[in-house]
């Protein structure tokens, strides 16, 4: 039992820091809330240290079967703690700018880390369950945690609404699944299907599997459950929505990894079929309707949804390679996501959010620099090499290849190509066009230096993409 | 003499460095910058000139090459090696980089860091696509090199800039992503990326169709084909003249290697079951477009006209071999074939670079490109009407210059499978003399048309050392092209000997 609890020490600590920070934070005088800042970033830092100290060498199975720490956790918890670290960088910068910033920001933010870190390592419905909750609650909470405007309260209302249901959809799901299987950790579920013969608890798991990956779409984004996001990324302050769209898609895909592939790979061909037609319909809407965006957020919204869409592509799969696939292809989007919000932070000044497209204009005479960073993210989202986003889609198309589906293939390709007229137009307002003021940006020197580490990444990873790729797959086990 | 130096890495990484030193710095340091820039592109052509003399041409295994492994999990190598097919393409890459530098000298007038950097990390890129041996680290500088060009074109192109841009990057775009699908379908069935393992790989007819219409859909795109070729008028007519230049001296011809390298090599037996399509497609190219080039008012879009013309020879040679060793039954003709296109894509290479130079001679200094813009040129600028006409010959396929001697084999070859073939093709001696030497009459003969053209200035010595070099080449590569024919005879051969073999067995 006391290993156990080890096991869980990264996530203890977590917990108990940002409840001290928040203690902290309501007693500090402090007006640009540096210590609840700091002690935050600390935290985070502290996290990674332990989760490394505590990373075991095989999988622990801990707590009758409802936690589990493998490779895979430890590297998705070591991404999920670093792309946060990250974010914070950003969005401190973000909320001094804009004079909106409040410690609940950051003690939130480590709470939805702490779901991420469960999601990552549960091994039972439940445990997947709890995580998410902690996840969506904290972050429907971070987007409405600035009432003006109006828009942000609106997009608070949408996502907890429609995350309320989708959790609905996720439980009802699960609970149908118990009731056939009559267990709650993944791997009894694993080995009940794996056996099974009969007809009618074959028919409820898959009946159970529906409403799964309902629940799973909702959470991904993937269409035609997407409704949300456009109005969320939007809506809520530019922090927030870097947050959403970075280290909580790491998370999604632990839990779709968890439910789908650990739990239920014995119903491969019936998801497999499911997530097809989500894939396909989210790279078709995600990148078409991209086009006519003029806002970039909303843009990026969209595009989202069309990564989503090629995310899938590595889970349809069901291989083990497909799965790193998918790993890497996240993990990769979370920093080209990461940097392309953070340039809109840059760019923006207080009382003026430079979240239209006309914002870009002749960013390349302003600051030749950030100018060749986003240039670099956005050709590295377009999927063109010499940059990581290439490798990721590479990767993913060549294992959906691999186990067949070469149709589909052809189609997310084509679909790239649509996509990369939109980033393309980013790069050529940037590059072609004229500036519509000299303004200089207001940003600090940490805020620089991060996003162009950040940047740089990218690129570097476009040159040296196998060490991650052998990463995402020792953490698979493939 | 032997350096046993790492030729290929060097020939790719040294204009890429040179163009990040060149971006850092900056736009304050403009002589630095343009003679820094030049320096590397002398450099990295001495350097292509070395690995020429260490050249061994009588192998046609790969040369010169590098293996380390690159992303270990999926045996992906960092591999490059050349043969007598890539290195004359990229000798060329390297020689007209220093011309296009030099070109570009007081031209442009702003982000000039930029623009040179741009031109160096492209030649390194195009090095590298030329010296792959791994079919991912091919696509990887195939694509990359979409990027500077898609810059040169926007920012430093005319009005119509942006449309032309963007077109020419999702045009290749769109085609290049399914020659990734095949390369990954292929790497599903072989387990290597390695070009030669490709090659060398068994598949079935059904697939190799697949697999052939894929990368057609790749190369047809870039070199360009008739019907997918209508971005290149765009974009020839919107880029700087640098830019035009690269982009038909070398970049179309990456179009002609890709057939070369993958089409017939690794989908021989579908390359012979489609060889009348594409020979069809390319007499629609050499003789349709012919006549299109012809009508053209824009001096640039008859240049691209003429180009796409041209390059129907290429795949025409390419494609015919089939027929040809059917009907003769003999391995000569079609190797003869081959050769010529090869040939025509590197005459193709000096004579399409040396027009668009000549046209932006005169852009710079009227800055127009329509032909009844000009008249009489001969009257103000005498010395420059006498390289256009030279290259204007040549570009007609004027016998002594490096224009003949590919069409020539190329038609020569084509003979040997069918009269009339031949005869088609022989019509574009006729249409390329009547739209080069019809807007040469109207450019530089006659009065002079108007105060502007009354006003030019001849050529200074910087153009004059440009046009003199070019001339030069092709004057002696068209009286003495043997160096180039040593070089891939071998490569060549063997080639033939292997598409000539099925592979479904």
């Amino acid at each position: 039992m006391i290993s156990d609890i080890l096991l869980l020490a990264p996530e203890i600590v977590l917990l108990t820091m940002a409840c001290i920070i928040l203690v902290l934070d309501t007693i500090s005088t402090d007006h640009d809330k540096a210590l609840t800042y700091w002690l935050t970033q600390a935290t985070l830092v502290l996290t990674v240290f332990l989760i490394v100290w505590f990373s075991p060498a095989a999988e622990i199975v801990a707590f009758n079967g409802h936690f589990v720490t493998d490779p895979m956790s430890v590297v998705l918890k070591i991404t999920i703690c670093l792309v946060t670290l990250v974010v914070f960088f950003y969005s401190y910068d973000y909320l001094k700018k804009h004079e909106i910033i409040r410690g609940e920001y950051f003690v939130l933010g480590l709470f939805a880390v702490l779901g991420m870190l469960i999601m990552s390592s549960a091994a039972s419905l439940l445990t997947i369950y709890m995580g998410l909750e902690l996840l969506s609650l904290s972050l429907y909470a971070m987007v409405a945690m600035h009432k003006h405007p109006v828009t942000a309260s609106e997009a608070a209302m949408k996502y907890f609404v429609l995350g309320a249901l989708a959790s609905g959809m996720l439980l009802y799901g699960i609970s149908m699944i118990y009731g056939v299987t009559g267990a709650l950790d993944l791997k009894s579920i694993a080995d009940f299907a794996n056996q099974t013969t009969d007809a009618n608890s074959s028919l409820l798991l898959v009946f159970g599997l529906v409403f799964l990956v309902v629940g799973i779409g909702f959470k991904l984004g993937a269409v035609p459950f997407h409704m949300w996001v456009p109005d969320i990324y939007e809506g809520a302050p530019t922090a927030v929505t870097l947050f959403i769209s970075t280290a909580p898609k790491i998370a999604a895909f632990a839990m779709t990894f968890r439910l789908l592939a650990d739990g239920l790979q014995a119903l491969l061909l019936d998801w497999q079929g499911m997530l097809m037609v989500l894939s396909v319909l989210s790279m078709a809407t995600g990148n078409i309707i991209a086009i006519s965006q003029t806002n970039i957020k909303r843009m990026l919204a969209y595009s989202t949804i069309a990564h989503v869409g090629f995310f899938l592509l590595g889970m349809i799969s069901g291989s083990n390679n497909g799965y790193a696939g998918s790993m890497f292809y996240i993990i990769i989007y979370a920093a080209m996501s990461m940097g392309s919000f953070g340039i809109i932070i840059l760019l923006g000044r207080k009382g003026a959010e430079a979240d239209t497209l006309n914002d870009f204009k002749g960013l390349a005479r302003r600051s030749p620099w950030y100018a060749f960073i986003m240039l670099i993210l956005m050709f590295s989202m377009a999927g063109v090499p010499p940059l990581a986003g290439f490798w990721s889609k590479w990767f993913v198309i060549k294992e959906v290849i691999a186990s067949g589906h070469v149709t589909l293939a052809a189609i997310a390709v084509v679909f790239s190509v649509i996509g990369a007229f939109y980033y393309l137009r980013v790069v050529k307002l940037m590059y072609f066009d004229e500036p519509e003021n000299m303004i200089a940006f207001k940003a600090s020197q940490q805020m620089r230096f991060v996003l162009s580490l950040n940047g740089i990444l990218v690129l570097l990873i476009g040159f040296m993409p196998g060490m991650l790729i052998s990463l995402c797959l020792k953490a698979i086990g493939g | 003499m032997d350096l046993n130096l790492p030729f290929l890495s060097l020939l790719i990484w040294t204009p890429i460095l040179g163009g990040i030193w060149v971006l850092y710095l900056g736009d304050g340091q403009e002589q630095t910058v343009k003679v820094f820039s030049l320096m590397v592109s002398i450099l990295v052509f001495v350097l292509s000139l070395l690995a020429y003399a260490d050249f061994d041409t009588t192998t046609s295994a790969m040369q010169f090459v590098e293996l380390r492994s690159w992303i270990d999990a999926f045996k992906i190598n960092y591999h490059l090696g050349i043969d007598g097919i890539a290195l004359p393409l990229i000798l060329l890459t390297t020689f007209t980089t220093i011309l296009v530098i030099l070109s570009a000298w007081d031209v442009i007038e702003y982000r000039i860091s930029q623009f040179m950097a741009a031109f160096l990390i492209l030649e390194g890129l195009m090095n590298g696509v030329f010296a792959s041996v791994d079919a991912i680290l091919f696509y990887f500088f195939w694509e990359a090199m979409l990027i500077p060009m898609f810059l040169i074109i926007g920012i430093w192109g005319g009005p119509r800039r942006v449309y032309a841009t963007i077109k020419f990057f999702l045009y290749t775009f769109l085609g290049s992503v399914f020659m990734l699908v095949a390369l990954l379908y292929m790497y599903s069935k072989a387990g290597s990326f390695s070009i030669p393992d490709l090659q060398a790989m068994p598949l079935s007819l059904a697939e190799q169709k697949l697999i052939f219409i894929a990368f057609f859909l790749a190369f047809a795109v870039k070199i360009p084909m008739w019907p997918v070729h209508t971005w290149l008028p765009d974009a020839h007519v919107e880029a700087p003249t640098a830019g035009s230049v690269v982009l038909a001296a070398i970049m179309l011809k990456m179009g002609g290697y890709g057939f070369i390298r993958f089409s017939l090599p690794i989908t021989p037996d579908a390359s012979m079951a489609f060889d009348s399509w594409m020979i069809v497609l390319s007499l629609i190219a050499i003789v349709y477009i012919g006549f299109v080039a012809l009508v053209q008012s824009d001096m640039k879009k008859l240049i691209a006209y003429s180009s796409i013309s041209h390059m129907g020879f290429v795949t025409l040679g390419f494609f015919i071999v089939f027929s040809i060793y059917a009907t003769t039954n003999d391995s000569s003709g079609a190797v003869m074939a081959l050769e010529g296109s090869m040939m025509q894509m590197i005459s193709h290479g000096f004579i399409s670079g040396a027009m668009f130079l000549c046209v932006g001679v005169l852009y710079d200094r009227m800055h127009s490109r329509e032909i009844s813009a000009y008249g009489g040129v001969a009257n103000t600028m005498p010395r420059f009407a006498a390289f256009m006409l030279l290259f204007t010959m040549a570009n007609a396929g004027l016998p002594g210059t490096t224009g003949f001697v590919g069409e020539f084999l190329v038609i020569l070859g084509s003979y040997q499978s069918g009269f009339w073939i031949a005869f088609l093709a022989a019509l574009t001696l006729i249409m390329g003399a009547a739209y080069s030497l019809w807007m040469y009459k109207r450019v530089i003969f006659g009065d002079v048309a108007n105060e502007h053209v009354a006003e030019l200035t001849d050529i200074n010595t910087r153009e004059t050392f440009i046009l003199a070099v070019l001339a030069i080449t092709v004057l002696v590569f068209g009286i003495w092209p043997a160096p180039i024919f040593e070089m891939m005879q071998p490569s060549i051969e063997n080639l033939f000997n292997h598409i000539i073999q099925s592979k479904t067995g």
